[in-house]
């Protein structure tokens, strides 16, 4: 099914189903909101906060933001006291102890290499937050908060500082942006390649924001696609074949969550590799 | 000071956006999203991370030395097997040697025994000849002296009854043939 497919159903869902509200339903399902949503049965409305003329309200997507917070630190707290017990992991352990080993060895070794240490806690931080988020999406009633643009950009803009952070620490602040060029290159193209690569710098975690909410917010638009193409044909028969691709989109959904959660990690791990070691 | 700073920043950032689209950063949620993850990860920094990724180390290094300490005692296994093989082919080596030795030691007194043995039957059995030759001659001597006592006796017996030459010749004839008799 292609976008513009997508996009006529969608259109006509809107038309068919809830021609009063011309905001569209399915976005109003994947953006943020005021209250929590448990629709047809009721739904709950939050706090509205507002601080420097800012509205800072609780939306749902800061209280699954939070719910996933509160479950990391429940959780590797739990696995940290299980290892002081004892150094064999045991139980769930075992488990949380392969996605910790995996971004150690498999994200930040072999992109960072020397040093990784000082970036392992951020890297594993940002790589289950994301992964939380993106799997507290799929549970009916809640809210995917990595689909929301405000919080991958805020996600990408805290890669963005600590891949400055690493490059300046490393090669000192002149020595950093010395090193942003590359060695070799004829004077008078000097000027350009500045340009270019200060470009790249925010280049890199703009993609970053903009992959992750992509890929997040498609896959639940897709399925609330399909799934109201029950009430754009009006016709019982068709709920199979859409509830059908429905279910293969969610467990398409599952794979995109643990690839999107790796590939924000490897890529911010990467680009703190590069500017650590510059000379590569 | 620096939260006015962080918000003007924000709002610049989200100024782009435009009102109430998909695409719009609500600057609410960046706050909330900034705050819940640096606070975030602080705290596991602190309670989770160090802990695990220390432990994990500490892990790998017990491993890696248990596993060297495993060959190590293994080599070491090893070398006291052939040093115990070594001294068993000494020991047997050993005791095959003090076995000849005893063995020829004893063949050496057996042989020495029998010599001796042999010798001191010889000597015994010499001696009894000796001894035989010795009682022989003395009763030869004995007989010599109890004959010429006969002889003597005879003598006397024919002397007294007085008889002929031809009587004292059976006489003495029937003498002797009773002596043989006797």
């Amino acid at each position: 099914m292609d976008s513009l497919a997508v996009n006529q159903v969608v259109v006509d869902t809107i038309h068919t189903s809830h021609s009063e509200n011309d905001s569209g339903w399915i976005l109003h399902h994947v953006m943020d909101g005021n209250y929590l949503d448990f629709s047809p049965f009721f739904k709950v409305y939050l706090p509205q906060i507002e601080l420097f003329g800012i509205d800072i309200s609780i939306t749902r997507h800061v209280i699954f933001m939070w719910l996933a917070a509160l479950l990391m630190f429940i959780i590797f707290t739990s696995v940290a006291k299980s290892y002081k017990k004892s150094l064999a992991p045991k139980g769930s352990s075992n488990f949380w102890e392969v996605f910790i080993l995996f971004v150690r060895d498999e994200i930040a070794k072999p992109t960072i290499g020397k040093g990784y240490e000082t970036f392992l806690p951020y890297l594993l931080t940002a790589f289950f937050f994301i992964l939380f988020g993106n799997f507290l999406g799929l549970i009916p009633f809640s809210a995917t908060f990595t689909s929301n643009i405000a919080v991958t950009a805020t996600l990408a803009t805290l890669s963005f500082l600590v891949i400055q952070f690493g490059g300046i620490k490393n090669n000192g602040l002149i020595g950093y942006f010395k090193g942003l060029v590359p060695h070799g290159v004829p004077i008078f193209l000097l000027p350009i390649m500045a340009v270019v690569e200060l470009l790249g710098l925010f280049t890199k975690p703009f993609a970053l924001a903009i992959r992750l909410f992509a890929n997040m917010t498609a896959g639940h638009i897709v399925i609330y696609a399909l799934i109201s193409l029950i009430f754009v044909m009006k016709s019982y028969l068709i709920s199979p074949v859409s509830v059908g691709m429905a279910l293969f989109i969610y467990g398409l959904e599952v794979l995109v969550a643990l690839l999107q959660a790796y590939i924000f990690t490897m890529l911010s791990s990467l680009f703190i590799g590069m500017a650590v070691h510059q000379d590569h | 000071m620096i939260a006015e700073i962080y918000f003007a920043l924000i709002s610049v950032l989200a100024a782009g956006g435009g009102g109430g689209g998909l695409l719009s950063v609500d600057q609410g949620l960046a706050f909330w999203t900034t705050l819940t993850f640096l606070l975030l990860l602080f705290l596991l920094r602190k309670f989770a991370w160090k802990p695990i990724l220390t432990a994990l180390k500490q892990r790998e290094l017990a491993i890696k030395e248990s596993l060297e300490q495993a060959e190590k005692a293994k080599e070491e296994a090893k070398k006291i097997l052939s040093q115990n093989e070594a001294n068993l082919a000494k020991a047997e080596e050993e005791s095959k040697k003090i076995i000849e030795q005893s063995r020829l030691y004893a063949e050496n007194l057996k042989q020495q025994i029998l010599s001796e043995s042999k010798s001191q039957a010889k000597k015994l059995l010499d001696d009894a000849s000796l001894e035989i030759e010795r009682k022989k001659i003395a009763a030869l001597d004995e007989l010599k002296i109890q004959i010429a006592q006969i002889a003597v006796d005879a003598a006397s017996k024919i002397l007294r009854e007085n008889l002929d030459s031809e009587k004292n010749k059976n006489l003495v004839q029937n003498y002797i043939k009773e002596i043989s008799k006797n």
